[in-house]
């Protein structure tokens, strides 16, 4: 079967689903069979120990995961029933649709604030002509245009790291993304911070699809819908043990895998 | 709690005996006044003299001190610092040989301001100073190591990009071949201009023929700087940037590139400094003119370098004086070119 | 296990990668880019092999083994030539690399000591400051050591060598043939030695601070004093590095051509050995530049050889140190 002639029939409901996922990291295999449905306007959280491939199948969701030269795939990512994999569509077309946020803040340096928000339209070659009110709103989207609504044009070096997280998610915004992808957003947060953007996360999940990959099971209880717990067991490739609504993950596990995990009892 | 606010603190391991610091100072300070009057008395004299008998006092005293000192140390590990200082005062000894007579005879000819402005048209062994110049050298150095510049500095970051951006199956082999180029001799480099373009009659001797052997020299400072910097930049803004749907293009221009500049400009000075002083390709392919010519496709050119070796082989002592003079140009504008660069990598690391 | 069994069956698929135009664009220059150097390699090669063929056909392998540098009437005897030249390389290879060996030797244990120096012994301020004067003196331009090889070091140099000569004249380096200390592969020798010093320094600076600081704790736990943590960690780790950088320094010493031209006198007529301290040397760089003014084509051809041959042993040398600096500098890190 040839990546052309997949057809699914896909759940309207869904921004995105993602089918028989498999991914190789040369001949090692660090994804096994994955099947993931992200309903609209949804947030998923993707929990697991360290090395279970979450941040691997996140990047698979945008293509950021064929940069490293090493690395196969399998399986099929539907967004607006395409599969974001099939031999014409260009990644640069689906990154538009599915903007990321890392780990580390990561602003570009010899922008200004202003400009690092407008980035993504200058990198897209996108012309507009409301950029102000662009700027504006997603900077408020991200909860952060009180706090540099004066200092647009200096440095975004000297935001704290908090901001310039949300100035990241400011940035990412700008496209109008359908889906927006969380890789352990707040790891690099203090507590005041990572309280900021979870409340922006609730908000943004209006008007957008969120994934987000997190080491904490209080934010993803906090802030998902749904969850999905990875594990990757004695070196085989990682799998989906359990997904369903977070609710019922935290407090009625199927698995007792997952119970053990989000009780705390490894990981 | 209070006793302990009180306490002033102190770094114990920074106080030093006081006999063990006469003692030190006595090794480093006496050990060479001795070999001063050792080499005034004796037939070990001058400079290299003193040297030798300095060093040999200074290690016997050093292993003296380590067997009856006030710090008992093995006598290699006092021997071993006598050895490092003496590399420090060769090298920085020889180098100050190498400077001296530059600045020296050089000085003498600042307060002629005709050497730097006139060019050589009318000048002959028995001209004097104050007529006459390098003008013609300085404007030719210019002229060829601009156009080096041009050429080298886009070729040397487009090869520096394909390591560090495109990271294909070619990249051990284009830094192979870069590293190797750098090892090419300057003469070669030459010959091979004069053999491609010269003997071939599509160049005759001039500037642009001098300026593509400087850029062949020059490329591969500049590519491997070039690199190095752009190593520098961190992967996180590459991959936000292709997140945010740029293409790679535009993520190397808009991103990459921009924070990468003040870097890059360090490795394009790196670059004019490494063949502003070139003599000798320059004879192969511009070959030297005594008059002032701003054409860098026809006639020949003279560049600083180059006018320096015709001038100390036409051996009057107006001439000699002349090249003197041009060293010294050389030599400060290669001084200052080099600290820029340090500057602006400075300035870079900090950011 | 019913899962592993799916998981091999499972095989990647192809994913194509399409490229926007201007990424296609972009690449191929960037390709292009990295290629100048090889192509620009070949073609020196290229170049130096077709300008040299003349004197290599008429020559053959006599042209490097032979000794002797004559331009006759510039005609070949084929050519009916009435004074037939002759060309053999020989001293002129072997002088090249006697000055190189002599620099490398003096400038090794200087290098050293100034990378310990900088790494080890000097307050941090002033070892950056020591640091940017090595590398400044690595920028000066070779012109500038020739004229005080010419005019500082040859009037000492020639006391030191006599002085040599006097006392240790039983040792074959220390003999000489005829009186004439002035421009001695000795003397070249020097004028490299302090040219190369700076860019051996440089790369042993860099494998010492590349030592692991847990291995030099380590040692310095143990009780170790600053010669044995120097001898019996720092040194070994970094032999092979500054292995590498001697070879380069001996590559840059091998191509020298302006400095060597000023304090070596050429000496074609037979290969000198070992007599460091006499005034008949050879350098392939600097026979190049002091016969190209005047010679005729076929001369030319012959130095084309002579800088085919320079190229081909540098190429070589440098070859060889970057393959050990970067083995060592890929398994230590």
């Amino acid at each position: 079967m040839s990546s052309e002639d997949f057809e699914f029939i896909a759940n309207t409901n869904n921004a995105m689903h993602a089918k028989d996922i498999n991914v190789w990291f040369g001949d090692r295999q660090v994804l096994a069979n994955v099947n993931l449905e992200f309903p609209k306007n949804t947030v998923t959280a993707l929990i697991g120990p360290s090395g279970c491939g979450k941040s691997t199948f996140i990047r698979t969701l945008n293509r950021m995961h064929e940069l490293i030269p090493s690395a196969k795939l399998a399986g099929h990512v539907m967004l607006d029933n395409e599969d974001i994999y099939a031999a014409h569509v260009d990644p640069v077309d689906v990154r538009l649709k599915v903007g990321m946020v890392f780990q580390k803040p990561n602003p570009f340096p010899s922008m200004s604030i202003g400009d690092n928000v407008l980035a993504g339209l200058k990198l897209a070659k996108r012309k507009v002509d409301n950029a102000d009110f662009i700027l504006e709103d997603s900077l408020r989207k991200a909860g952060l245009w009180d706090e540099v609504k004066d200092r647009l044009k200096t440095s975004a070096g000297a935001l704290s790291g908090g901001q310039q997280q949300r100035l990241c998610i400011a940035r990412s915004l700008v496209l109008k993304p359908d889906v927006l992808l969380m890789d352990e957003p707040c790891s690099a947060l203090d507590p005041g911070s990572t309280r900021r953007i979870e409340e922006t996360i609730k908000e943004l999940a209006e008007d957008v699809t969120i994934v987000i990959v997190t080491h904490n099971m209080q934010q993803a209880l906090r802030v998902s819908d749904y969850t999905a717990f990875f594990l990757s067991e004695d070196g085989r490739p990682g799998q989906v043990v359990e997904n369903g609504l977070t609710h019922d993950i935290f407090h009625n596990p199927q698995d007792q895998r997952t119970d053990d995990y989000v009780h705390g009892r490894f990981g | 709690m209070s006793r302990l606010l009180s306490d002033t603190p102190t770094q114990p391991w920074k106080i030093v005996d006081p006999e063990y610091r006469i003692q030190q100072l006595v090794t480093h300070l006496g050990t060479p006044l001795l070999a001063l009057l050792f080499t005034v008395v004796s037939p070990m004299s001058g400079f290299s003299g003193f040297t030798v008998t300095w060093f040999i006092f200074h290690t016997i005293s050093a292993g003296l001190l380590a067997k009856y000192g006030k710090k008992k140390k093995s006598f290699a590990n006092a021997f071993l610092e006598v050895f490092v200082g003496a590399t420090i005062f060769v090298f920085v000894s020889f180098v100050a040989t190498v400077l001296w007579p530059v600045i020296s005879n050089g000085m003498a000819g600042v307060t002629h301001l005709n050497l730097i402005f006139q060019d050589a048209a009318k000048v002959g062994a028995d001209t004097s100073l104050n007529k006459g110049g390098l003008g013609h050298a300085i404007v030719g150095t210019i002229i060829m190591v601009g156009i080096a510049t041009l050429i080298s500095v886009p070729i040397g970051i487009l090869a520096a990009l394909y390591v560090t951006e495109v990271r294909g199956k070619l990249t051990p082999f284009v830094r192979f071949f870069v590293q190797a180029m750098s090892g090419v001799p300057s003469i070669v480099a030459g010959l091979f201009i004069y053999s491609a373009l010269i003997v071939s009659g599509i160049l005759q001797y001039s500037g642009f023929a001098g300026a593509l052997a400087l850029s062949i020299l020059m490329l591969p400072t500049v590519a491997r700087t070039a690199e190095e910097i752009l190593r520098l930049i961190p992967d996180d803004l590459r991959t936000a940037a292709l997140a945010l749907g740029g293409t790679q293009w535009r993520t190397v221009r808009m991103v990459v590139l921009p924070a990468a500049k003040s870097g890059l400009i360090t490795s394009a000075i790196l670059g004019i400094a490494r063949v502003a002083g070139e003599t000798a390709p320059l004879l192969l392919t511009a070959f030297g003119n005594n008059v002032l010519n701003l054409n860098p496709f026809s006639d020949s050119m003279s560049a600083l370098p180059s006018y320096v070796f015709t001038q100390f082989l036409l051996g009057g002592d107006n001439d000699v004086k002349r090249a003197w003079f041009a060293t010294f140009v050389l030599l400060v504008a290669i001084s200052i070119l080099f600290t820029a660069a340090r500057i602006v990598a400075d300035r870079m690391k900090r950011n | 296990m019913s899962v592993t069994e799916e998981i091999v069956k499972v095989i990647p698929r192809n994913i194509s990668v399409i490229r926007q135009g201007s990424d296609k664009v972009f690449r191929g220059i960037l390709i292009a880019g990295g290629l100048a150097a090889f192509v620009l390699l070949s073609g020196i090669f290229g170049y130096l092999a077709i300008s040299a063929a003349p004197v290599l056909k008429a020559f053959g392998l006599e042209f490097f083994t032979g000794s002797s540098w004559y331009a006759g009437d510039g005609l070949l005897p084929s050519e009916g030539s009435m004074d037939p030249p002759t060309f053999g390389l020989a001293p002129m290879l072997w002088g090249s690399l006697l000055i190189a060996i002599i620099a490398v030797v003096i400038a090794i244990p200087m290098a050293i000591g100034i990378a310990l120096a900088a790494t080890y012994f000097l307050p941090k301020k002033i070892a950056f400051a020591f640091t940017i004067f090595v590398d400044l003196v690595a920028a000066i331009p070779s012109i500038v050591f020739g004229l005080w090889g010419f005019f500082v070091l040859m009037p000492h140099g020639a006391l030191w060598a006599k002085w040599l000569n006097t006392h240790l004249g039983f040792i074959p380096f220390f003999k000489v043939e005829f009186e004439g200390f002035e421009q001695s592969p000795f003397m070249a020798g020097i004028v490299l030695a302090i040219m190369i010093t700076p860019i051996i320094a440089a790369v042993s600076r860099e494998i010492f601070s590349s030592v692991p600081p847990e291995l030099i704790t380590g040692a310095q736990a143990l009780g170790a004093s600053r010669w044995t943590m120097i001898r019996n960690v720092v040194l070994p780790f970094s032999k092979s590095g500054i292995t590498g950088g001697a070879m380069l320094g001996l590559g840059r010493a091998l191509g020298e051509t302006i400095a060597v031209f000023f304090v070596l006198q050429l000496f074609f007529d037979d290969i000198n050995w070992v007599r460091i301290l006499e005034s008949t040397g050879g350098s392939v760089a600097s026979l190049i530049v002091s016969r190209f003014g005047e010679a005729q084509p076929l001369e030319i051809s012959a130095l084309f050889g002579a800088g085919l041959a320079l190229f081909l042993i540098t190429l070589a040398t440098n070859a060889l140190a970057t393959t050990i600096v970067s083995t060592t500098n890929r398994t230590k890190k």
